[in-house]
């Protein structure tokens, strides 16, 4: 190889470094260890984390365990998959092409919008680019942001407008857990008002009613959902005024991992269409007349338009996208409202549990399957023992929501049978102090 | 023979999904549909029903799902598996896309990241419970910033485009705390589009530098429009021509002498592992690609994960939360950084990205991650070396990771870099990086990496040889390819015109 280039060893290739900016050591990292070793130094790293195959998990607050079926971790895995790029080339990309075009059909369907995007990194990313979306389509600065936005995402939110200028106002909480009445806080320069449902808290908001003031006020109404399964089970945000809908879909399939790499969406209505961020697949045929599909509407993005791109946004969360998209084809439109029903009736059960032991619910809002429980004592001291009785009892919400008082978030799931609920009771309100 | 765009070719009494041989047509899910079909079981109801219409407004209830299909598992799992024959993957054959750094991604990250202890943690879980994921994410970190020359590493951005606007956040909050209101950001005309973007995204204007005729930055260059108004250059090096910029150091000099920092992409990190630094080379803040140089899957589009480096002067500005070890030996996510950009994910960025990484480079260590540079840039100047007496060379000049070939020397053929990209396709290979860099009219990128044996870039190098051959001699047959993909050439005019981004039922389903 080297007498065909030229070339009298490996050194020569590296002439172009020039001498003092080479590196003249090793670098300082442990040594190479063959598959074996490396398997038992993770192993250790991994036995030293709590997991929801170890506890009885009852902690949602944007992230949920719900049980994963078989063929999703077998499908994916093919390495056809996961181990080819971006579909530049859409000949020999048709596999990926095809189920992104379904993930697109499927997230527009849930959402009740006409266009969905190939995917945001996660919820919270999708939440600020649907604001940066709303700016750019209403060409005006102000954001609305309900108090009910997790947190995370009201962090991201703030980092990516910083350097823009944008105004954020904060629409407060009622005592039921709805947002209040935005018009106040809507002016003539709002782009966006965001509304999570349900909300961080868990309650569920009157959809119709905050997009009527948003609109009223010529803003657009963004519907953020970080629990994508309620989409099963609450009217399609679409179909209720929202012209944006973002959020998190790692509840279909996507395994919780630490919080990452989870699977953003964004839906939008067809006129907005343009100034959409992020992969797009559409329908095409091939010179043939055969059906195919294709990465479309680039002049969007950042390969193609650099500065003036809609985002920066390069890749998608492809790998993710098709774990929810063989998620979905599994339960399909019956079993993913099934699945939701279960998720409210344990919920519910676990409300009722609860408030029969002596607590009070944070909240007196409807939910879907995560509410806000008041504690009788520090929180610390309820999550010690409900871990001692192998629970892994919700969120502590001293830190998201001190008006509460002593507070937890919890979050009942498929995984969450009535006999851990039973349990999760006798933990947070045993029956010496009752 | 035409068919229309809704149809499969069908035998008569045949099944209208098998295609020819092995080959299989497949329709979309909604196609296969069939009420009352499901691929999963609940469990057993072990609690009262609860109507939601007692508890929730009727109109807030959804009746039916639009967008979902009704299929059996086994309807799923062909379906799927189907799909996936259609796909070209590293797994198959040589990728060579240039700047995408498509590697072979070992099999042990798959196996570890799926560990139930990373795979079913939960990022707001107390750290006490997480101790093992902490140490992991610490320990990269330190890798990382030892490979890089750098002070600090996050690991929150979730992919280089982000890593590059956290980058650039950063040296924002930067000159903003020392009162400087500086407008502008340099991009040389080679860059990724993703840095323009990124410049702007932060509210900068963006001035682009250009190339000398040898494809890299002069001092001379950057020096005319270095001033007090700009905030930062930014530099990819090995740049997107496959060359190394070897004034970087000089050309860091004087964006620092005038108060500027110097922005790395490191999507070419791969070049450079074990035998330069960037942050030996003047740079201050830079991305990592763990999709392209840390060999974590591309997954057909991502997730990736973009970690950023930094000097010590940017500290105070990364982003919140950071991984701290306690006096104690413990680990803990702290908020405690006074200047900090904010927080840029839901989490704590792609975790299950950053356990392959580890993994990767626990596998290599220090004398393989050398190897592994030097035999990526061995293998792209082999391939060169084999072209370039056939192929038009921009800037002919030795190579790191990659090399830009070009379609000049075709034009009389009237064959293009398409053309030879769809045909090399016809050969099982998926086509180099297209059109990319801009600065190169008609550039192909070719970048094999480290993972190709000799016999495999013989077989490369020969075929794209025996393209330029056919594109003097047959013509035609190289601007029709592929001539043997399920598909033809896709209609991309069409489908940008009148946009169809969804499925939609033909008629009212029965």
């Amino acid at each position: 190889m080297l007498e065909a280039i030229g070339a009298s060893d490996v050194d020569t290739l590296f002439r172009c470094i020039p001498e003092k900016l080479r590196l003249d050591r090793a670098l300082k990292l442990p040594r190479a260890a063959s598959e074996q070793e490396v398997l038992a130094e993770l192993e250790v790293l991994a036995a030293n984390n709590a997991h929801s195959d170890s506890f009885d998990w009852f902690l949602g607050a944007g992230t949920y365990s719900h049980f994963v079926p078989s063929a999703v971790d077998a499908l994916i895995s093919r390495a056809e998959f996961y181990t080819a790029y971006t579909p530049y080339q859409p000949e020999i990309s048709q596999g990926t092409l095809q189920a992104i075009f379904e993930w697109q059909t499927m997230i527009s369907g849930l959402t009740g919008l006409e266009v969905a995007n190939a995917s945001m990194y996660d919820g919270a990313s999708a939440t600020a680019e649907a604001a940066l979306m709303a700016m750019r389509v209403t060409r005006r600065t102000g954001v609305v942001v309900a108090a009910g936005l997790h947190p995370h995402y009201r962090q991201v939110l703030d980092t990516y407008l910083a350097g823009l200028g944008a105004e954020v106002r904060t629409l407060p909480r009622t005592e039921t857990g709805a947002s209040a009445d935005p018009a106040e806080l809507i002016g003539d320069d709002t782009a966006c008002v965001i509304i999570q449902q349900p909300s961080f808290l868990g309650t569920v908001e009157d959809l119709a009613c905050l997009a009527e003031a948003t609109h009223a006020r010529g803003a657009l109404f963004i519907v953020a959902v970080t629990e994508a399964l309620s989409l099963a089970l609450l009217r399609a945000p679409g179909d209720l005024g929202a012209d944006l809908v973002c959020g998190e879909a790692q509840s279909f399939g996507v395994p919780p991992a630490f919080g990452g790499p989870h699977l953003g969406f964004l839906a939008a209505r067809m006129k907005h269409v343009r100034q959409l961020p992020g992969r797009l697949v559409g329908e095409t045929v091939d010179t043939r007349g055969k059906r195919g599909f294709v990465l479309t509407l680039s002049t969007r993005e950042q390969h193609i338009r650099r500065e003036r791109a809609t985002s920066n946004i390069c890749t998608n969360q492809g790998l993710c996208l098709m774990m929810a998209t063989v998620y979905l084809a599994l339960l399909g439109r019956r079993g993913l409202r099934e699945l939701a029903e279960l998720n409210f009736s344990r919920a519910e059960y676990a409300k009722r549990k609860l408030t029969a032991a002596g607590l009070e619910l944070a909240l007196p809002g409807p939910t879907f399957n995560e509410f806000a429980v008041k504690l009788r004592e520090p929180s610390e001291a309820a999550l010690s023992r409900a871990r001692d009785a192998g629970l892994i009892a919700g969120l502590d919400l001293a830190p998201y929501a001190p008006d509460l008082g002593p507070a937890l978030l919890v979050c009942a799931t498929e995984l969450t049978g009535a006999d851990a609920i039973d349990r999760l009771c006798d933990a947070l309100a045993p029956q010496a102090s009752r | 023979m035409s068919e229309s765009p809704k149809t499969h070719p069908t035998v008569p009494g045949g099944d209208p999904n098998t295609g020819r041989g092995l080959t299989y047509e497949e329709p979309l899910l909604f196609e296969r549909s069939r009420p009352g079909r499901v691929g999963y079981s609940l469990p057993a109801a072990d609690v009262p029903h609860a109507p939601a219409e007692e508890t929730l407004p009727q109109g807030w209830l959804r009746d039916d799902i639009e967008g979902l299909p009704e299929v059996s598992e086994i309807d799923v799992v062909r379906h799927f598996t189907r799909l996936s024959t259609w796909n070209a993957a590293v797994d198959l054959g040589l990728y060579p896309l240039g700047s995408c750094t498509m590697k072979y991604n070992p099999k042990v990250n798959e196996r570890v990241a799926r560990l139930p202890g990373f795979a079913r943690s939960h990022p707001l879980q107390p750290e006490s419970e997480a101790q093992g994921i902490l140490e992991l994410l610490h320990r990269l970190e330190g890798f990382l910033a030892e490979i890089s020359g750098m002070d600090h590493v996050t690991l929150q951005p979730a992919a280089g485009a982000q890593g590059e606007l956290a980058g650039v956040m950063m040296i924002r909050a930067y000159h903003e705390l020392r009162g400087e209101k500086r407008t502008r950001i340099l991009v040389p005309d080679s860059a990724h589009g993703t840095n323009p973007a990124s410049a702007a995204l932060n509210g900068y204007d963006v001035v682009s530098v250009p190339s000398g005729p040898d494809g890299i930055l002069h001092p001379e260059a950057v020096d005319a429009l270095m001033d007090e108004s700009v905030a930062a250059l930014m530099v990819t090096n090995p740049n997107t021509l496959g060359i190394f910029e070897e004034h970087i150091a000089e050309i860091a000099a004087i964006v620092h002498a005038r108060g500027g920092l110097v922005y790395g992409d490191g999507a070419n990190l791969n070049a450079l592992l074990g035998l330069t630094r960037p942050g030996d080379q003047g740079i201050d803040v830079m991305h990592f690609n763990l999709h392209k140089t840390f060999s974590t899957p591309h997954g057909g589009g991502g997730p990736g994960a973009g970690p950023v480096g930094i000097k010590a002067a940017l500290a105070p500005h990364l982003p919140k939360p950071i991984v701290r070890q306690r006096e104690d030996g413990r680990y803990e996510l702290s908020d405690d950084v006074p200047h900090s950009i904010g927080r840029l994910h839901g989490s704590h960025g792609n975790f299950g990205m950053a356990v392959r990484a580890y993994t990767y480079i626990r596998s290599l260590g220090p004398d393989g991650l050398k190897r592994c540079a030097e035999m990526a840039v061995l293998n792209a100047n082999y391939l060169l070396a084999r072209l370039r007496d056939r192929f038009h060379v921009p800037y002919d000049r030795p190579v790191m990771h990659e090399c830009v070939l070009s379609d000049r020397d075709l034009a009389e053929t009237g064959v293009t870099t398409l053309d030879v990209a769809k045909r090399l396709i016809d050969h099982g290979y998926h086509p180099p990086t297209i059109y990319f860099p801009l600065v190169v009219q008609g550039a192909l990128m070719i970048e094999p990496t480290e993972s190709e044996s000799l016999e495999s870039l013989d077989r490369f190098a020969t075929t794209l040889l025996a393209i330029e051959t056919e594109a003097h001699e047959a013509p035609e047959l190289v601007r029709t390819a592929p001539h043997h993909t399920r598909h033809s050439r896709l209609d991309e005019t069409r489908a940008a015109r009148k946009p169809v981004l969804r499925w939609q039922p033909d008629e009212p389903l029965s």
